[in-house]
């Protein structure tokens, strides 16, 4: 059967309506990634037997959840007991955790069946894929080009119909890039929505959980599953909300969405700003009303974003000393020891004050800048990336020019706000490009409605790469 | 603010062992950056608090009670070959002369 079109959505009905079963579903998948994965490289990891035994359990068990049945993929961040675990980085090459992540193990108590574990670039730091200790995940809509980073077996396993999803983490874009380059709809949920718990740390005051669907309503599914306290994250929200389909289908009418002007006042490629402006049109068509904001601080968002990060992560990834698990430290790759270095020297005596102080301080204005776009408007709208995916090789040897490709996603992680990158259209070149919605904190269920209304005009989740 | 780094110190403090390319190579992207970075003193930030938590969350506790589930001995070495009497063998921190 070709599963490779469908959505969360098309599975549940399906077992419904007893199209297929949970085995053939999940046979399928396999036999998809078995073909695909030497080319594409998404998986790291593929759980084959557990996955057929899981499906074949699942066809006699009662229904378990609102995902019962359904395949996904697991970017290699996220700790599985039992299941080798690398953070795409050769220190982790042989780690197998002793528990599982509570958004995983949510997902899975909704019935959800993990097909294995996606690459990314290695601890998650990137922003094409090509930092992976395990090689790069090519870009289905052209080998040529980079799928983005870090998720990036996320976002192609997705497009290339290798998972119906999959889940990624976003710490300064690493969910909405690669959704914005493989044509997938990728969630940065609001920070301390879902469990950082068995999560691979990367910087501790930014990390948000996440996930890749092709539909928004597929990822406001998932949210549903996995948002929530867990006694065991102490940044999480301690309210519990589980219905993030409910704006779903609400038209846009009386909405305001705010373009950011320093967003899209210079840098933008031409496909970008084309793909852009068309998109706006097709809001205001949907009812929404277009204003311009402005977010002053936009410009020093990445100087804050590379103090505050490779801060924590150079403190984060102190604890690989390859005592209890993994191997020494000559073991990290250069884009690590790159962030240690940044990170230790910004932390270190006498620096302090200059360097980490001053970006949180700075931090604070940036967040103030959102709160006061927010009383004028319901939503953000911008480019998820000033340009369309580039090509392999391109950036690898610039570390500042990689660096500034984030411009435009990691403001929101500093402010701790969603977004919602959602695909727009094509380069001329035939390569995606997304939108992001963004919204004050714990808006997730007003992004998901503008999202949806977006997406069921332009319906571009129909749209396959050739493989 | 100062671009120059000492990156033998810097390794030193994050244990890293670098090569003399490496070094090299460090130290003029860590400069790269650093410049870059330098544009944030132009930012009045006097009387501004330091924002780390962003939600405005403050002192969430759990009940003071034993967690449920923990590892078992065997479970928490499980990931290292180095251990001897179920123990972790970590390498000497203290000289003794």
């Amino acid at each position: 059967m070709d599963i490779s079109k469908l959505t969360i959505v098309d599975i549940i009905d399906g077992y419904k309506e007893k199209k297929f079963s949970i085995s053939e579903v999940v046979g399928s998948y396999i036999e998809r990634i078995e073909k695909l994965n030497p080319t594409l490289n998404a998986f790291i990891t593929i759980d084959k037997d557990s996955a057929l035994r899981k499906a074949k359990e699942s066809e006699k068990k009662d229904f378990k959840g609102v995902l019962h049945g359904v395949p996904f993929g697991i970017k290699d961040m996220f700790l599985t007991k039992g299941v080798r675990t690398t953070a795409a980085a050769k220190i982790l090459e042989d780690y197998i955790p002793q528990y599982t992540g509570t958004a995983i193990t949510k997902l899975e108590e909704a019935g959800a069946i993990s097909l294995g574990k996606l690459n990314h670039d290695a601890w998650a730091h990137g922003s094409s894929g090509e930092n992976s200790d395990f090689g790069n995940t090519l870009n289905p809509w052209n080998k040529d080009y980079i799928p983005g980073g870090s998720s990036s077996g996320s976002g192609v396993a997705v497009t290339a119909g290798l998972s119906t999803f999959a889940t990624g983490t976003d710490t300064g874009g690493s969910i909405r890039l690669p959704a914005s380059f493989t044509n997938t709809v990728g969630l940065k949920p609001t920070y301390g929505l879902v469990s950082r718990y068995g999560v691979i740390s990367m910087a501790s005051s930014l990390d948000s959980i996440g996930h890749f669907t092709k539909t928004v309503k597929d990822s406001a599914r998932i949210l549903s599953v996995t948002a929530g306290p867990d006694g065991k994250d102490a940044t999480l929200r301690q309210t519990l909300e589980n219905d993030y389909e409910e704006l779903i289908g609400k038209d846009l009418k009386d909405l305001k969405i705010g373009v950011p002007k320093e967003y899209v006042s210079e840098g933008l490629s031409n496909d970008v700003k084309e793909v852009f402006e068309k998109a706006l049109r097709t809001l205001e068509n949907l009812g929404a009303e277009i204003i311009e904001v402005s977010l002053p601080h936009t410009d020093e968002g990445i100087a804050v974003y590379y103090i505050i990060q490779p801060s924590e992560v150079s403190s984060n990834l102190a604890r690989y000393d390859g005592i209890r698990y993994g191997k020494d430290r000559s073991h990290f790759g250069k884009e690590a020891k790159r962030r240690i270095m940044l990170g230790t020297y910004t932390l270190s005596s006498g620096y302090y004050d200059a360097y980490y102080k001053k970006a949180m301080q700075v931090r604070t204005l940036i967040k103030k800048d959102y709160d006061d776009a927010f009383t004028k408007t319901d939503v953000l709208v911008s480019p998820v990336s000033p340009t369309p995916p580039w090509k392999f090789g391109e950036k690898a040897n610039d570390p500042l020019a990689m660096y500034l490709s984030d411009a435009l996603t990691v403001t929101i992680n500093l402010a701790g706000v969603p977004g919602l990158a959602v695909p727009a259209g094509f380069s001329t070149n035939n390569l995606p490009i997304g939108i992001q919605f963004m919204g004050p904190h714990f808006s997730e269920k007003l992004l998901f409605q503008v999202g949806h209304a977006f997406e069921q005009d332009t319906k571009l989740y129909e749209k396959e790469p050739t493989i | 603010m100062s671009a120059d780094i000492n990156t033998r110190h810097i390794a030193n403090l994050a244990n890293l062992t670098l090569t003399d390319e490496e070094h090299a190579e460090m130290q003029s992207q860590l400069a790269d950056i650093l410049g870059y970075i330098q544009k944030l003193n132009s930012v009045d930030t006097s009387n501004i608090e330091p924002t780390a938590q962003v939600t405005g969350l403050k002192n969430v506790t759990r009940e003071d009670n034993t967690p449920a589930e923990s590892f078992t001995q065997e479970e928490a070495l499980s990931g290292t070959e180095k251990k001897h009497n179920n123990l972790f063998i970590v390498d000497k921190l203290v000289d003794t002369q």
